[in-house]
């Protein structure tokens, strides 16, 4: 594993406010890692720290092993795909093009493909494009620019469901052919679980999940039956939500669960349910750990 | 040619396309000698994480299911589809036969019933699928 961005106890403060708070994390060469989170979590903070658009009140954060404050070698190996991209007044082939000077593992192709795929009108100011095509602009640009890292940060405001499949199609394909290290911070949680090899899950400026993925499946489940059964099962567990209606309880409680565990659920005739992604997610940024502060 | 594919959340994403691959080995859809999809065809194909795919894979390679062949990609091994079955027989029992008498037991199912039962239930059309 070989780290491409590294933070070291970096912390951003805006007049009091910690966007980030003590942040230390890695990021792996040629991973596509998901950056969960609320709104407001630090999440945009820490994207913009890292491609130098804002700098540390302290700690470190270093790119290819360099800090990448107006370092333009290390700046031009990136691309940062966000959510309130400004352009100048100019029109789409034009931002295309400017795209195609900076970035030089720029393809072409790729982009007219994209372009084609998005329905972007080339010859139209960017200024009249709808929010969705005004989106999908940065995607195009993102995706061509084939840049060793690239960030998206809520790159698809405004984008149909249709299109932000054809992202996550792209995405995937030219990820495998041209592997990148590629961050991704997104609501739509369930949509993008399955492309993600690593999680990263930021909360009130802190990191509160930093794992694999595939390690994140199992880390909990919802048990759903009779209280009394569901009260005699989770004893002993760690409960992280309780729920129910009437007589019937659901209960999640923190995972894995053993195998024997799983036939003791079937003989009190409980379910068991998986918890998602994005549960986790939820769960993870909307509580306050004990010692976490 | 996508389609969605639904996968379990509780299970790692990797057992689950190990599984799917062997399944697909057990009931023939995949013949002994036959090139198998690589990581990337699977990972466009079920719109997963191309490594994510790739370890579910190498999980067949390393029980002698499938084999690399430099440059031409992987294949089934011969003999797989009899190792997977031999592998299922043994579980069988506990994966199928111990739920279904524990909730016999429950519903009050005697086994005169039950054997009855099996008797006359048709095989669900989703045979190859597993809990």
């Amino acid at each position: 594993m070989t780290p491409v961005i590294r933070t070291e106890r970096l912390t951003r403060q805006y007049r009091g406010q910690r966007a980030l708070d003590d942040v230390t994390v890695e990021f792996q060469r040629d991973t596509i890692t998901g950056l969960l989170g609320r709104n407001g979590a630090g999440k945009s903070t820490l994207m913009k720290v890292i491609t130098g658009q804002e700098f540390p009140s302290s700690g470190s954060v270093t790119v290819f092993g360099q800090n990448p404050l107006e370092n333009d070698g290390v700046l031009r190996r990136m691309a940062f795909v966000k959510e309130s991209q400004q352009y100048p007044d100019i029109k789409v082939r034009h931002a295309i093009e400017a795209a195609s000077w900076f970035f030089p593992n720029w393809d072409a192709d790729l982009a007219e493909q994209l372009l084609d795929e998005f329905a972007l009108p080339r010859k139209r100011r960017i200024k009249k494009l709808s929010r969705g095509m005004h989106s999908a602009v940065g995607i195009v640009i993102g995706l061509a620019a084939r840049a060793e890292i690239t960030l998206f940060d809520e790159p698809y405001l405004g984008l149909d469901a249709v299109s932000r499949q054809n992202f996550y199609d792209r995405l995937l394909a030219d990820y495998a052919e041209h592997p990148r290290t590629i961050l991704l911070s997104t609501h739509l949680i369930d949509e993008v679980a399955n492309l993600l090899e690593h999680v990263v899950v930021i909360d009130q400026g802190r990191i509160k999940i930093d794992a694999p993925a595939d390690d994140l499946r199992g880390t909990a489940v919802t048990v759903v039956g009779p209280s009394r059964s569901v009260d005699s099962f989770v004893d002993g567990h760690e409960v992280w939500h309780r729920g129910g209606i009437g007589s019937l309880a659901t209960v999640t409680i923190a995972g894995p669960i053993a195998n024997g565990q799983r036939a003791t659920a079937r003989d009190l005739g409980l379910d068991l349910e998986p918890v998602s992604l994005q549960q986790l997610v939820v769960h993870a940024a909307g509580t306050e750990q004990a010692g976490a502060r | 040619m996508e389609e969605d594919v639904v996968f379990d959340e509780g299970t790692p994403l990797f057992v689950q396309i190990a599984e799917q691959l062997s399944g697909q080995i057990a009931d023939g859809t995949l013949a002994e000698g036959e090139r198998v999809p690589s990581s990337n065809e699977f990972a466009a194909f079920l719109r997963i994480n191309p490594a994510t795919a790739a370890k579910g894979i190498n999980v067949l390679v390393d029980d002698g299911l499938l084999e690399k062949r430099r440059g031409i990609g992987m294949f089934v091994v011969r003999g797989a589809r009899q190792q997977i079955l031999q592998r299922r027989r043994g579980q069988f029992t506990e994966q199928f036969v111990a739920p279904m008498l524990a909730e016999a037991g429950r519903l009050g199912i005697g086994r005169e019933e039950l054997f009855d039962l099996i008797d006359h239930t048709q095989p669900t059309t989703q045979g190859a699928q597993r809990p």
